[in-house]
């Protein structure tokens, strides 16, 4: 049971850095209706920017993350207007492809900047693992400040959208950007924020992640990136709390399966269960089934 | 217009088989008078196989129109099955002779990858849009986890197969995560260059049947389509399915090329160099899908030289070539040349065309 | 005017056993068309209710009403691109209860689309071989390796689309893309493509919207046609009152999903509920 417990909380953990990821892929999805696939790069950049930190430079941690997210905020800007928006009006596959070629562009300066080695990462959480039951269970510092990170995102997202003007524009633009447009939103500015925002939290995803795995080589963001993405996509994509909640339970599940059901598996069985909620559910869990009108 | 589009067309088609052949006897000139580096040499096959995957996989995105990313995953089933059905050709009947055993191992990786299609494609094509895509990708990797897993052995002509357990009597055919091993290299440029033309073949002539024109109509409107009778699933189906059995032979071909072949060849990212084949040659123009298989695969190669930038060069050139052929601002441009070309060609008069 | 009144008072209404009526032709035979109760809701919303109307076989009907009344959503209830809350769909003499929208077109009903849907980067001809589809058949192995069955039916098709599209002149055009058509070639295209299915019953959804007078006149003179021809029923959705009292037999009028009034040409000009609900808006606007 204890066993159970704690494997649970890796999970949730695991999905918490999943989740935070996921809600960059998300808004971005939700507002200008493209899978960015070079997010999963950017928290790799983010990684580096914050292991350089640390280790060249001699940063304290708190400094390190903020460095991070302030370098991929900025990149999450500069990736957008380069590579995105001349594309607004092109198709989405497009779209797509640019972003793949940017996903690669990414992990080819790392591997020219920082090499392919993997670097050891080093921990950003200096709090100690809290012993629960008698000591039977123990939940390491590192997935406790990396709940704490994503409930205190959540809220702070779900306040942003629902009550300052920057975040109501973003609710607008994503419903209908032509009538934003006409009511005078800058369309253009609330995607660039809205890029900026889901890179910062693809920087601080990225060191939570290597503290929790502590090997960073360039090629880190790719599979938590797709898994990002399919955690999005089960939640609904386009939702906040779906990617929270999509996030979590992919987490919960990879760790439970690989425990439990086949380590080898571990990937194969988040995916099968991914299939079986879209076929039950195709919009995803929280996720609106648009009908075309006829 | 003095030429119709059915006859455009028809031209076209033929235009692409020449195009494919002509490139033929230019690399077996070259090769005859050893004009050809070693390096380029051994990406003869690896070429055909890309650009029989980029082919079928334009059948399914460019003819039918639904974005799939798990298209590695049935050049795998289709590259493991021609592995162990030449295995068991070789170990259980002796058959000797290279270009049949090729051949049916092929055939056996096309019908294995058909019923993976067939079996992916009833839960996938319930779904849409971004949806449809992320279940294949989920597929594609679902597909190489379990072969990460398969062990299959050889012995005294009998197959054995066992999960995560290598400890199977015989020799060893396909090894968990280290793939196809010992693996005997039959496949030749010959038959990648005939299975491409196979490819154009059904494909082609797959378009432009019924069958075809029913599959471009659930792709223009699924709500018309029906409207007029038409069995959305059946048709997005038989697209699903043919492009499967193709990129299953192009996999048996591509996987009898090497002594070993890792499961973790037929990843995501093989997936989505395939999508991008399609997407630079351009969706639904299956001549610029072989251009662009062709090109991409050769990049690489060209620019060893700058060994630690290529990777970089081709990003670039991926996001370049991508921006010039579709941001408003050159497309522009792009077209008003056309417009001056097309005027200077064709008398003015009743032009139905957009091209 | 005058010319239009006399096309519809060559036809006399008379009522059949379920109080509904249909042109006097018909009358003995099994109408095309016939809903009972007819209903759907969209998350509480009834956006058509107790829909009761006979199609006799060869009828040309209309549906009118003010914008959002619910015509659309009675031809997508009849296409079954929505699957009725209540009551029951007969077409010709079949209930249609669980079947899609494919089926139903095989059974005998097709539409055009107010919001033209055509395959519009195909030709037109292809367009209509698409409606064949049903029609003239070869499997994908024949189109595949070309073998007899393909020249065959090939040959056949293409016979057969450039004699639908001759009904509107439209040979001419049977190789031009068909997104590249003029609005009216293309709702006149849509029209071909739907009677390609060879449907006894034809919806037209707003066939004349967006057509001058003399193309809705020449429209007029080709619905009859097709009729006349085909031996089949047409049952339209139009605001256009000239084309819908020149040409429709039996009208019925919808409002806030209901029938109002239902009856010919001149009993519904007189009725006053009409005039009320639909009418005494017409001279504002017109579509």
């Amino acid at each position: 049971m204890t066993q159970f417990l704690s494997y649970l909380c890796n999970g949730i953990s695991l999905g918490s850095v999943y989740a935070i990821i996921a809600l960059g892929y998300t808004m971005v999805y939700g507002i200008a209706k493209m899978l960015n696939f070079a997010h999963g790069d950017v928290i790799m950049i983010g990684a580096y920017i914050a292991f350089c930190a640390m280790q060249y430079w001699g940063f304290p941690p708190v400094i390190s993350v903020l460095a991070a997210m302030v370098v991929c905020t900025v990149l999450g800007m500069v990736i957008e207007r380069t590579a995105y928006k001349p594309l607004r009006q092109a198709s989405s596959l497009a779209v797509l492809i640019t972003a793949i070629g940017m996903s690669y562009l990414l992990q080819n300066v790392a591997l020219l900047v920082w090499g392919a080695n993997p670097k050891s990462f080093p921990s950003v959480v200096s709090l100690g693992s809290l012993s629960l039951l008698g000591g039977q269970m123990t939940i390491s510092g590192e997935a406790i400040v990396t709940i704490a990170a994503c409930v205190v995102i959540m809220i702070a997202l779900t306040l942003f959208t629902g009550k300052t003007k920057m975040g109501k524009a973003m609710r607008v633009v994503s419903e209908d950007k032509g009538a934003a447009e006409l009511m005078g939103i800058n369309v253009n500015l609330t995607i660039t924020v809205t890029f900026a925002i889901g890179s910062a939290l693809a920087a601080i995803a990225g060191v939570l992640l290597c503290s929790a795995y502590p090997t960073l080589q360039p090629t880190t963001g790719a599979m938590p990136g797709i898994k990002a993405f399919t955690a999005a996509v089960f939640g609904g994509i386009g939702s906040i709390p779906g990617a929270m909640l999509g996030g979590i339970l992919l987490g919960v599940i990879e760790i439970l399966g690989k425990a439990y059901v086949s380590t080898e598996l571990g990937d194969a069985f988040v995916f099968a269960v991914l299939i079986v909620v879209l076929l039950v559910k195709p919009a995803g869990l929280l996720g609106k089934t648009v009908h075309e009108k006829v | 217009m003095s030429m119709s589009m059915r006859k455009k067309r028809a031209i076209g088609g033929l235009v692409t088989y020449l195009m494919v052949i002509a490139a033929y006897l230019v690399c077996q000139y070259l090769l005859a008078t050893g004009g050809m580096t070693r390096s380029l040499r051994g990406q003869l096959v690896p070429i055909c196989v890309w650009v029989v995957m980029a082919v079928s996989l334009n059948l399914v995105v460019g003819v039918s129109g639904e974005l799939s990313l798990g298209h590695a995953g049935f050049m795998s089933v289709g590259a493991f099955s021609g592995i162990v059905a030449s295995g068991w050709m070789l170990g259980a009947f002796q058959l000797e002779n290279e270009v049949v055993r090729l051949l049916l191992s092929m055939i056996v990786g096309g019908v294995f990858a058909g019923i993976a299609g067939v079996l992916i494609g009833i839960p996938v094509l319930r779904l849409r849009g971004d949806y449809l895509a992320i279940v294949t990708l989920a597929f594609g990797e679902i597909i190489r986890n379990v072969i990460n897993c398969l062990y299959i052995s050889i012995d005294q002509g009998r197959l054995h197969f066992a999960f995560n357990d290598s400890n199977i009597p015989g020799e060893l055919l396909v090894s968990g995560p280290k793939g196809g091993v010992g693996i005997d290299t039959i496949a030749t440029f010959g038959m990648g260059f005939t299975l491409i033309l196979f490819t154009l073949f059904v494909v082609q002539n797959l378009v432009n049947s019924r069958s075809g024109r029913a599959i471009m109509a659930t792709r223009d409107s699924r709500i018309a389509a029906e409207s007029v009778g038409i069995n959305i699933t059946k048709y997005k189906m038989m697209a699903f399915v043919t492009s499967a059995v193709l990129a299953g032979m192009a996999g048996a071909l591509y996987g009898l090329n090497f002594s070993t072949v890792a499961a973790s060849k037929f990843k995501f990212d093989t997936s989505i160099l395939v999508l991008v084949f399609v997407v630079l040659g351009g969706i639904g123009s299956i001549r610029g899908s072989i251009i662009a298989a062709t090109l991409l695969t050769i990049l690489p190669e060209v620019l060893r030289a700058f060994s630690d930038y290529r990777m970089l060069v081709y990003a670039v050139v991926l996001i370049v070539v991508m921006l010039a052929t579709n941001s408003p601002f050159l497309s522009v441009r792009l077209q008003r040349v056309k417009a001056l070309l097309r005027r200077r060609n064709t008398n003015p008069g009743k032009e139905g065309e957009a091209a | 005017m005058t010319q239009q009144h006399k096309r519809q008072s060559d036809t006399k209404m008379v009522p059949v056993p379920s109080h509904s009526i249909v042109p006097e032709r018909d009358v003995d035979k099994r109408p095309v068309l016939e809903t009972r109760h007819l209903g759907v809701e969209f998350g509480g919303l009834k956006a058509v209710e107790d829909f009761n109307l006979t199609i006799g076989q060869t009828e040309i009907a209309g549906l009118i009403g003010p914008n959002g009344a619910g015509k659309t959503t009675v031809f997508n209830l009849l296409t079954k691109v929505y699957q009725p809350t209540t009551g029951v769909v007969i077409l010709d003499g079949k209930d249609t209860a669980g079947m899609n929208a494919v089926q139903a077109n095989k059974l005998g009903i097709a539409r055009t689309f107010q919001n033209i849907r055509l395959f519009g980067n195909m030709t037109v001809e292809e367009n209509v071989r698409i409606g064949l589809h049903n029609q003239v058949k070869y499997g994908m192995f024949s189109g595949i390796f070309r073998l007899p069955a393909y020249w065959k039916q090939e040959k056949k098709q293409h016979e057969k689309a450039l004699e639908l599209l001759s009904i509107f002149d439209m040979q001419g055009m049977a190789q031009y893309r068909a997104g590249s058509l003029p609005y009216g070639a293309q709702r006149r295209l849509e029209i071909v493509r739907a009677l390609a299915t060879h449907p006894k019953l034809l919806l037209l959804d707003e066939p004349a919207a967006g057509m001058n007078p003399h193309e809705t006149e020449e429209l007029m003179e080709n619905i009859i046609k097709i009729r006349d021809r085909f031996q089949i029923a047409v049952m339209l959705i139009e605001h256009d009152m000239n084309l819908v009292m020149g040409i429709c037999e039996g009208i019925c009028v919808l409002n806030y999903g209901r029938i109002i009034a239902k009856g010919t040409a001149s009993e519904i000009q007189q009725n006053p509920t009409v005039i009320e609900a639909y009418l005494g808006k017409r001279k504002e606007g017109r579509a």
